[in-house]
């Protein structure tokens, strides 16, 4: 086979290289500015508006008008990132306005994934609020014509300390928005001891909006004429329609439309299908129901999930096909080890089943050749050029509008659902509204891959790991690859999430460490899903850490300690490694030793205690799970203590102690419930019927949330806290029953005892 | 086609549309209403929840035809100033993440509180069963319900936190 790439360490490279450069955008003149203002419903901007940058604008009349450059999925990006303009900006936030902007170059990069807007966008905000506020002071300064040494901003206003004269933001516009932007140096940014809006609570800017139920979503966009669609795919992934009974469907009630699209070969991309337009969403989807399509199904209708068991079974016997990671002799470590296990985990393929069902508005106007697009997506700039390149459109043809979506999760990061949209409307020449239905939803996803790991490990007599050795067995599938020759090669390519790092924890710190790679082929479409990779690792590796502590008689918390050892950092591999810094991890360990109590408390049987840690998107986070499991078998989660480190500040607690909430029970629901067979190439399950998820009755007694204030960068929150969840309930429902689990669902272990 | 005068928020609406059309798509498509929300289309996972007569129901599940004279309820006529208590608290406690499934959340804990005013947990566990939550909001959604309860309790939003 050939060799595997690594793919996602180059998009963490590539994420590097765009962060560099919207340093630099970031910089730019307000020209740009009003336009992207303009475009999304803020009403246009007077002439007289102060506009230092693309991010801010100040009325005469003290309206605060700011920016959201970010998609908001739930993360709450809309409401932090304008908390940090404001802090340093010295605006009462009861006061502030926030729109949304559009997809604009403006903006620098707009996508929201890997928990990277607040740690790739926030210096800058700070700068770019300081630097409103220094003109804003300057112009006080020079209208009373005193040094601006005496002057000082709070609370939209300037004031002169000596003579008490204040004037408002709004009376300074004229002058601010004639002085000359200063450079950084000139620009001093606020002592975070003064921070008065930073780290406190603060509702969503879109609350109101939401608990009224006002137009905010994709799926809620209506415009004038606008008509309904619904696209139909083979449902074996890269299969495609030779024939349907369109003339019947055009005849249902209410259809203006029915017509094959070719597509491409892209799993990711413009798949093959049927598109049916209609006057309303439900006479498209009940015509749907109507269609009879004679489907080329292609290689993947032979795949099925048994038959991917039994390649992983015969696989785990052989070399993997490549060696993610190799030092010294782990066969000889564990000939040598006073105590050895060996262990397979096995975890399925998972949909990201967001609330809201993907879906895009798109109207293409034939007169100048422009595509308006409206979408729930988390990568617009991804959704553009994937429009541009299916259908050679120039991207200044393509606008894109960024609505709320109704959850991401890392699904909305792809962009089928845009070109899809775009795909029709071309074809009808109106407005005209994608709507897919949950089973196309769930059955369509780009799913977060299953896998398998094959583990074998050795404690010495002072208990110490001597060896570590993980054939992990991935999916994949095949892409053309251009070569420096300009021809082409096919290549086995993981899905996200499918390629595992030889930096792994805990493999930079053994001796002796084999970490081999094996793809499985298949033709199901895989993506990002929240904490990529990280969501199922540190539940295999947790599991397996927990399984040698055990076997080596120590208490699973110290023995993790005594594996993190002393050191202060431990470097990435290579040019792309990750650094590790291992103090931060042990600091958040021994803070959720000492919040939940560990080891203080004896349980009753059936009871149990588990910890987890886990270092991902510059997070680091240590879990303790406490469980109660009923004799028959019934799990019930009493308490999560969850301690994390993401650096100097947290932007907005309510929304931080929110992530933290959703990612515990997010891990939790993703551990009992969901779980994807294949057969015949398609996706069994279809709706929330067979595809279960947790609901409150299975929520958490209790969570607590410690943050860990530290000297680092301010960092993301959207999925570091999700991985240790599952490996800290297992571990506790080791410790209450003796029962490992080493499948996922749950579901597929009996806990009961007797 | 067919033309239906549905009473919904208090207003009698006309709607002209095939008799099997949900609810659900007749708020949406044919009146604007986009607050109630699709998410299944089975009556599985609570977005789509309206108020029947008072009582919760699925949007998603109920032909247009089949609904008559009955009192429709969205999430748009709960309160006339979006002033609810349990409006007030999914404020107040910042509830949503996303917020896709909020307006279905909100829907049948109205029903929750009508029938208990100050619910138990586990009468919570057992009314909002039906309304998934993907961004897991639900310890703040069992908080909300409470502090919306002593909202409608103390009348104005003040009393025991």
């Amino acid at each position: 086979m050939s060799p595997v790439s690594s793919s996602r360490r180059r998009f963490l490279g590539q994420s590097a290289a765009v962060v560099a450069g919207t340093a630099l955008l970031l910089g730019v003149q307000p020209s740009g500015a009003i336009a992207a203002l303009a475009d999304n419903g803020a009403g246009e901007p007077s002439a007289g508006d102060f506009v230092p940058n693309a991010f801010i604008r100040i009325g005469t009349d003290g309206r605060v008008t700011l920016v959201s450059k970010q998609p908001e999925i739930g993360q709450g990006i809309k409401t932090s990132l304008p908390m940090v303009l404001a802090e340093e900006l010295e605006v009462d936030w009861n006061t502030v306005h926030v729109v949304q902007g559009d997809l604009n170059p403006v903006y620098g990069s707009q996508g929201a994934g890997g928990s990277t807007s607040t740690p790739t966008n926030y210096d800058n905000f700070l700068r770019l609020g300081a630097t409103a506020r220094t003109m804003l002071v300057r112009a006080a300064a020079q209208t009373w014509n005193v040094p601006v040494s005496e002057c000082r901003a709070g609370n939209g206003a300037v004031v002169h300390g000596a003579s008490g004269r204040t004037l408002g933001y709004g009376a300074l516009v004229r002058t601010a928005s004639a002085l000359p932007v200063p450079v950084a140096k000139e620009v001093r940014l606020k002592d975070p001891a003064t921070y008065r809006l930073l780290g406190t609570r603060v509702g969503g800017v879109d609350n109101a909006l939401v608990v009224s139920g006002q137009p905010l979503f994709g799926i809620d966009t209506r415009l004038p004429d606008m008509l309904y669609a619904t696209y139909v795919k083979c449902p074996v992934p890269g299969g495609r329609p030779v024939e349907a009974n369109l003339d019947a469907i055009k005849r249902m009630p209410g259809v203006k439309a029915a017509f094959l699209v070719e597509g491409t070969e892209n799993l990711n991309g413009l798949r093959p299908g049927v598109a049916i337009v209609a006057d309303s969403t439900w006479n498209a989807f009940r015509a749907r129901k109507n269609l009879k399509v004679t489907w080329d199904e292609g290689e993947g209708a032979r795949h099925s999930w048994s038959g991917f068991l039994a390649a992983a079974q015969a696989a785990s016997g052989q070399p993997g096909a490549a060696v993610m990671r190799k030092d010294g002799d782990v066969d000889a470590a564990l000939a040598g080890a006073a105590r050895t296990v060996e262990a397979n985990y096995v975890y399925p393929f998972i949909s990201h089943a967001s609330m809201e069902p993907q879906n895009c508005t798109a109207w293409f106007k034939p007169a100048d050749g422009t595509l308006e697009l409206w979408a729930p997506t988390q990568n617009p700039g991804a959704g553009q050029a994937l429009v541009a390149t299916t259908f050679n459109i120039p991207k200044d043809k393509i606008t894109l509008h960024i609505t709320r979506s109704g959850g991401g999760f890392g699904r909305r990061l792809s962009s089928d659902f845009i070109v899809e949209a775009a795909a029709i409307a071309q074809k009808v020449k109106a407005p005209v509204k994608l709507t897919w239905t949950r089973e196309d939803d769930l059955q369509h996803d780009h799913f977060r891959a299953g896998g398998f790991h094959f583990l074998r490990g050795g404690v010495d007599e002072q208990g110490k790991v001597v060896a570590w050795h993980d054939h992990f067995v991935t999916f994949a599938n095949r892409v053309e690859k251009k070569e420096s020759d300009g021809g082409s090669a096919s290549v086995l390519q993981p899905g996200s999430g499918g390629n595992l790092s030889g930096d792994e924890f805990p493999a930079r710190w053994l001796a002796n460490c084999l970490i081999e790679q094996t793809p499985l082929e298949c033709r199901i479409p895989m993506g990002p899903w929240r904490a990529p990779g990280s969501n199922v690792f540190a539940w295999v590796f947790h599991s397996f850490i927990d399984e040698l502590a055990h076997a080596a008689g120590r208490d699973p918390l110290a023995f993790r300690l005594d594996l993190l050892g002393d050191k202060d950092l431990v470097a990435g591999t290579g040019e792309r490694g990750v650094p590790y810094n291992v103090g931060r991890m042990r600091n958040v360990l021994k803070a959720v030793a000492e919040k939940s109590g560990w080891g203080k408390r004896k349980f009753a049987r059936g009871q149990g205690a588990g910890v987890a840690f886990h270092f991902s998107h510059r997070g680091y986070v240590a879990e303790v799970a406490e469980v109660t499991v009923s004799r028959e078998g019934r799990l019930r989660v009493d308490r999560v203590v969850v301690v994390a480190d993401i650096g100097a500040q947290i932007v907005n607690l309510s929304g931080a102690e929110n992530q933290v909430q959703g990612s515990v029970i997010d891990g939790l629901s993703t551990l009992m419930y969901p779980a994807l067979d294949i057969d015949k190439g398609r996706i069994v399950q279809s709706n929330f019927h067979d595809y279960a998820l947790l609901r409150m009755p299975d929520t958490p007694l209790r969570i607590e949330t410690h943050f860990l204030k530290t000297d680092y960068p301010v960092t993301g929150l959207g999925e570091p806290v999700f991985p240790p969840l599952a490996p800290a309930v297992c571990n506790a429902i080791f410790a209450a029953t003796a029962k490992r689990v080493r499948e996922l669902p749950l579901s597929e272990t009996d806990l009961s005892w007797s | 086609m067919s033309k239906y005068t549905l009473n919904v928020n208090g207003k009698a609406q006309a709607v002209d549309v095939e008799a099997d059309t949900p609810l659900l798509w007749a708020l949406r498509d044919t009146l604007g209403l986009v607050g109630t929300k699709y998410g299944c289309g089975i009556g599985a996972c609570g977005a789509c929840t309206v108020h029947v007569d008072g009582q919760p129901a699925r949007a998603c599940q109920l032909p247009v035809s089949s609904i008559g004279k009955r009192r429709i309820t969205t999430i748009e006529g709960l309160d006339a100033h979006a002033m609810h208590p349990l409006q007030q608290a999914w404020t107040e406690l910042d509830v949503p993440q996303c917020g896709y499934c909020q307006a279905g959340q909100i829907m049948t804990a109205c029903a929750l509180l009508k029938q208990h005013p100050q619910p138990t947990d586990a009468q919570i566990d057992d009314a909002m069963a039906g309304n998934l939550c993907r961004c897991a909001t639900y310890v703040r959604i069992r908080a909300g319900i409470h502090r919306a309860a002593d909202i409608a309790a103390t009348g104005n939003g003040k009393g025991k936190a």
